[in-house]
């Protein structure tokens, strides 16, 4: 992260440079601090009461049942999930949302998971396999229908904005499965090559 | 129809929700409020690290180096008869989700929304997910530094997205125009 860092600003700053644009690349700068900020106070109402009704289906004991009922087919994905936390069954909520195209449910949802993830954490600074291995599963953005695009399309008359569908779910899923795969084969090189540090 | 069951999902999955909880005689109003105090604490522990991932892709964005790499790449795609049109939207749909939106209406204005450009743009965008904004917004939600492979994880599957966009677009869309 921290060399993917230094590229980003320094190639950015090579790039104003040479093309004149300095003085933008420093508006940019500061207007993305003021995005940044924006976005977070934009998520402050959703979060709040995303995150309230996940309690009532915590203490309902539906995340509960949910939990039980996935735990067996994803026990393999998330090595070191205890069997009672709750995040298993989080889990499937917020890549459910996330496949309904519900981002608003989708964050809130994910980012309690990785609260209950974090629980299980031995050492709070670095990843756990479950975390790398659950936004692995999230960045695939399996979705079934694309709304907002098929939205762009029907505004701009198109013939029949959703022919896109199938082909969209046809991409997502098999990125989903490759996702799952990479993040598996990663987490045995990357726990050798740890252990042999 | 699709749309209609996906409109219905959200108010019907917050009603079982509420109904269950009434059923175990859960206090939700109670509970709901218990739950929402933390929606504050977790957007505003966010902000350090939305702040470094925003300026730092604004810059990049603002400094050309984009559009440059864009046109590296679309050098080496129109061998393959693809659109440099589509480019710039394989660069941002990992990044920024309001830019890539933007970058496809613009692109879809432009080729008229039944061309086979903007149909190959629109599974690209419709499969994507904003994979560095997901990463850093949810391990700096718990102050996770050390990121492992997530980061690798997320562009190798960032790039069989494109791919099989690419691929499975020919496939669907190409032999309509003959």
């Amino acid at each position: 992260m921290n060399w993917i860092y230094f590229i980003l600003i320094a190639t950015s700053l090579v790039f104003g440079l040479i093309n004149g644009k300095l003085d933008s690349v420093v508006t940019a700068m500061f207007n993305g601090c003021d995005v940044a900020v924006k976005i977070a106070i934009s998520l402050i109402g959703i979060m709040a009461f995303w995150l309230g009704i996940m309690k009532i289906a915590e203490k309902s004991g539906l995340v509960n049942v949910i939990s039980k009922m996935i735990y067996p087919i994803v026990k393999p994905l998330f090595k070191d999930v205890k069997k009672d936390n709750p995040a298993i069954g989080d889990i499937t909520m917020s890549l459910g949302a996330n496949a309904l195209g519900l981002t608003n449910a989708a964050t809130p949802i994910g980012l309690k998971v990785m609260k209950e993830l974090q629980e299980d954490n031995p050492n709070k600074n670095v990843a756990t396999d479950s975390m790398c291995m659950f936004l692995g599963m999230n960045t695939a953005g399996f979705q079934i229908i694309p709304a907002t695009v098929i939205a762009i399309l029907a505004g701009l008359g198109a013939k029949n904005p959703t022919e896109i569908v199938i082909p969209t779910l046809i991409v997502t899923s098999l990125s989903f499965i490759v996702a799952i795969i990479t993040a598996l084969v990663l987490r045995t090189l990357w726990n050798k090559k740890e252990n042999n540090e | 129809m699709i749309s209609k069951i996906s409109l219905l999902i959200l108010p019907l999955m917050i009603l079982i929700i509420l109904a269950m909880g009434m059923i175990k005689k859960v206090p939700i109003y109670e509970e709901f409020v218990e739950g929402a105090k933390d929606g504050f604490k977790v957007s505003i522990s966010i902000i350090p690290y939305l702040v470094a991932l925003i300026v730092a892709i604004s810059m990049f964005r603002a400094s050309g180096a984009l559009d440059y790499f864009s046109q590296l790449l679309s050098v080496v795609l129109d061998k393959f008869s693809i659109s440099a049109d589509i480019v710039p939207i394989m660069f941002t749909r990992s990044l920024s989700g309001s830019a890539t939106l933007g970058i496809f209406s613009e692109l879809a204005t432009v080729h008229g929304a039944d061309d086979f450009v903007t149909k190959m743009a629109a599974v690209m965008v419709g499969s994507s997910e904003t994979t560095f904004y997901v990463l850093t917004v949810y391990f700096g939600s718990v102050g996770i530094k050390k990121f492992r492979y997530s980061i690798l994880t997320g562009i190798i599957a960032d790039i069989t997205g494109i791919v099989l966009a690419i691929l499975v677009s020919r496939l669907f869309f190409l032999a309509n125009i003959g």
